[in-house]
């Protein structure tokens, strides 16, 4: 009998599991599903009442027009451009320092990692200002480096290695060194190859957050050939975003969510465990 | 003397270890400290970006503090913002990740589908929902309310409803990234725990009140802390929600207007870049103010 009660009680429970799961599931699911059914609508149907998510006449319409409007070929490559580069700078500078900060021994070595690290403290609003006046007495404003240079080397990036490298035994170092391996030897030969999992993590994050950074593209780009994607969509946002022509608008939104959705869908076990790993957003 | 050319020596002898870090220690002061302590300094003088910066004392806190209503209300809505996301977003995310735990099938998959708003874009996002919020016909949610027997909701063209709106756009953003943390935490509890508890008769409730909230409480911490981090620094939903009302980057009647966003409206709109910096660093201060109290709150009432 009590068995019994036990038994009906874990399948009320499993029922209740599987409810609150696919609830939430599908209202996660139902923005982009609509991002994606309203990008192939007609404007009759977009206007027709009431709305639906069947699409009588699926057309590309939107998507020809927006990349006839907007040169989004040449956004794609620069958001592209900018997140590759920044993130393979980022994979060397960082842990090329995360190495010295982990193994070496050096005068002011821990002060100056803590003042490193201090840094994910600050709201990157405090920098905002200043940033933008360095950037434009560069005279980078419009520029790749604008968006590169400053980047290339995140203070977390750095924090994220030396954690990783800290856990490799001394011993393969000093191997190395006996062998007559140069400093940089040592990193290259055997540092890197066995942070490659903290790399992963580095990259896939670093690309994500480069790929939908917004506001310091805001403030540094006004050219409109050097936008990157985000800039793009919200341009076409503030021009056509309470028109008629919502069609065009998600077919923006879906070109830029849809090229990070399938990464994401490829590598979703590492994105999991980095983000269980660092605890960071993008 | 002679302590001075020991260090030389040691510096020379470490010289990999500093041409190691030199590329991230050159960025790090150019893009970063400089700009900080700049940030400080901008904040008390009058800087339009193209004439020398003209000294002012504190008078751009004291304008803050007492003569600018737009700043209050800038805070408020951003501590409203505050309030409303942190708590439901992560109760959610706490059942969310709770469900998720248990022994059930396609576990990846939900994973995967509630992680999806963590690597999109906020304006893709707030486009998204923007035309999910659409006025009385065309948006989803008017739709669904009405057939639901209630009345349509002006959502993005009423100064009530705007920031609520975002406020239930960013919920959803965010409960992904809570969840995965949430879950990582509850992975740490052993479930020797749980079966002593079954063992004594402990029912479902009683167990997740006395075993996983007390013991799950350093992560619950941590995720409190990032998501108001995150919350206070509200601006790209502001931005894009709002574009296209024909008002400024708060939206009517500044109904939506963050403490960011006024930011940038001094700053880079207006460029009144020294107001701007003292609104920066009081944003920092509230930040830090708010990740201290929280600190001492959670610790205080869960002790156990």
């Amino acid at each position: 009998m009590r068995n019994l009660t036990i038994k009906t009680r874990n399948r009320v429970i499993n029922l209740v599991v599987y409810a609150v799961l696919t609830v939430g599931a599908l209202s996660m699911a139902v923005p982009y599903v609509w991002m994606v059914i309203t990008s192939i609508k007609p404007i009759e149907e977009i206007q027709s009442y009431p709305p639906s998510f069947y699409v009588h006449h699926p057309t590309f319409a939107p998507y020809k027009e927006l990349f006839s409007l907007l040169p989004m070929g040449r956004y794609l490559l620069n958001s592209f451009f900018v997140a590759s580069l920044v993130t393979l700078c980022n994979i060397f500078f960082c842990s090329l320092a995360g190495y010295a900060f982990a193994k070496h021994r050096f005068y002011g070595r821990d002060k100056i990692f803590l003042l490193l690290l201090s840094a994910i403290m600050i709201p990157y609003q405090v920098n905002l200002i200043p940033g933008f006046i360095i950037v434009r007495n560069l005279g980078w404003l419009n520029s790749f480096y604008s968006l590169v240079i400053p980047n290339m080397a995140m203070a977390f990036g750095v924090f994220l290695c030396r954690q990783y490298i800290m856990s490799i035994p001394n011993d393969l170092i000093d191997a190395a060194k006996i062998d007559g391996c140069s400093e940089f030897g040592i990193y290259r030969l055997v540092i890197l190859p066995l942070i490659k999992p903290a790399l992963a993590t580095l990259a896939i994050f670093t690309f994500l957050s480069q790929w939908n950074s917004f506001v310091w593209p805001l403030i540094v780009i006004h050219a409109s050939s050097m936008r990157t994607v985000p800039l793009a969509l919200s341009v076409l946002n503030s021009q056509f975003g309470f028109g008629a022509n919502f069609a065009m608008v998600m077919a923006g939104a879906t070109v830029v969510t849809l090229p990070v959705l399938i990464v994401f869908i490829c590598f979703q076990k590492y994105f999991i465990k980095g983000i269980a790993l660092i605890g960071l957003k993008g | 003397m002679k302590s001075d050319k020991g260090l030389l020596k040691s510096l020379i002898q470490q010289r990999y270890s500093y041409l190691f870090i030199a590329p991230t220690v050159i960025l790090f002061c150019v893009f970063v400290l400089i700009p900080v302590i700049a940030s400080f300094l901008l904040s008390f003088t009058r800087y339009n970006a193209l004439s020398a910066p003209q000294w002012v004392g504190f008078s751009n806190y004291y304008n803050i503090f007492f003569k600018d209503p737009r700043f209050w209300k800038a805070l408020k809505n951003t501590v409203i913002y505050v309030a409303g996301v942190v708590p439901i977003s992560i109760s959610i995310s706490l059942l969310l990740a709770v469900a998720i735990d248990q022994k059930i099938r396609f576990k990846n998959f939900y994973k995967a589908i509630f992680f999806m708003p963590v690597v999109t874009s906020f304006i893709a996002i707030s486009v998204i929902w923007k035309w999910l919020f659409a006025g009385e016909k065309y948006g989803l949610i008017n739709y669904w309310l009405m057939k639901m027997g209630f009345n349509p909701v002006d959502w993005l063209m009423s100064p009530t409803w705007t920031l609520p709106a975002i406020i239930i756009m960013s919920i959803w953003a965010g409960l992904g990234y809570n969840m995965i943390l949430l879950l990582v935490g509850l992975q740490t509890i052993p479930r020797t725990f749980y079966e002593a508890a079954d063992i004594d008769g402990a029912g479902s409730w009683n167990k997740f009140w006395n075993i996983t909230l007390p013991l799950l409480r350093p992560t619950l911490l941590f995720v409190v802390i990032m998501s108001m981090i995150n919350s206070f620094q509200l601006f790209e939903q502001v931005y894009v929600m709002t574009a296209g009302t024909g008002e400024g980057v708060g939206g009517v009647l500044d109904c939506a207007l963050s403490l960011v966003a006024y930011l940038y409206e001094k700053g880079f709109q207006r460029f009144e870049m020294g107001y701007a910096s003292a609104i920066a660093y009081i944003l920092f201060a509230v930040i830090l103010l708010a990740t201290l109290v929280n600190m001492k709150v959670v610790r205080s009432r869960f002790e156990y």
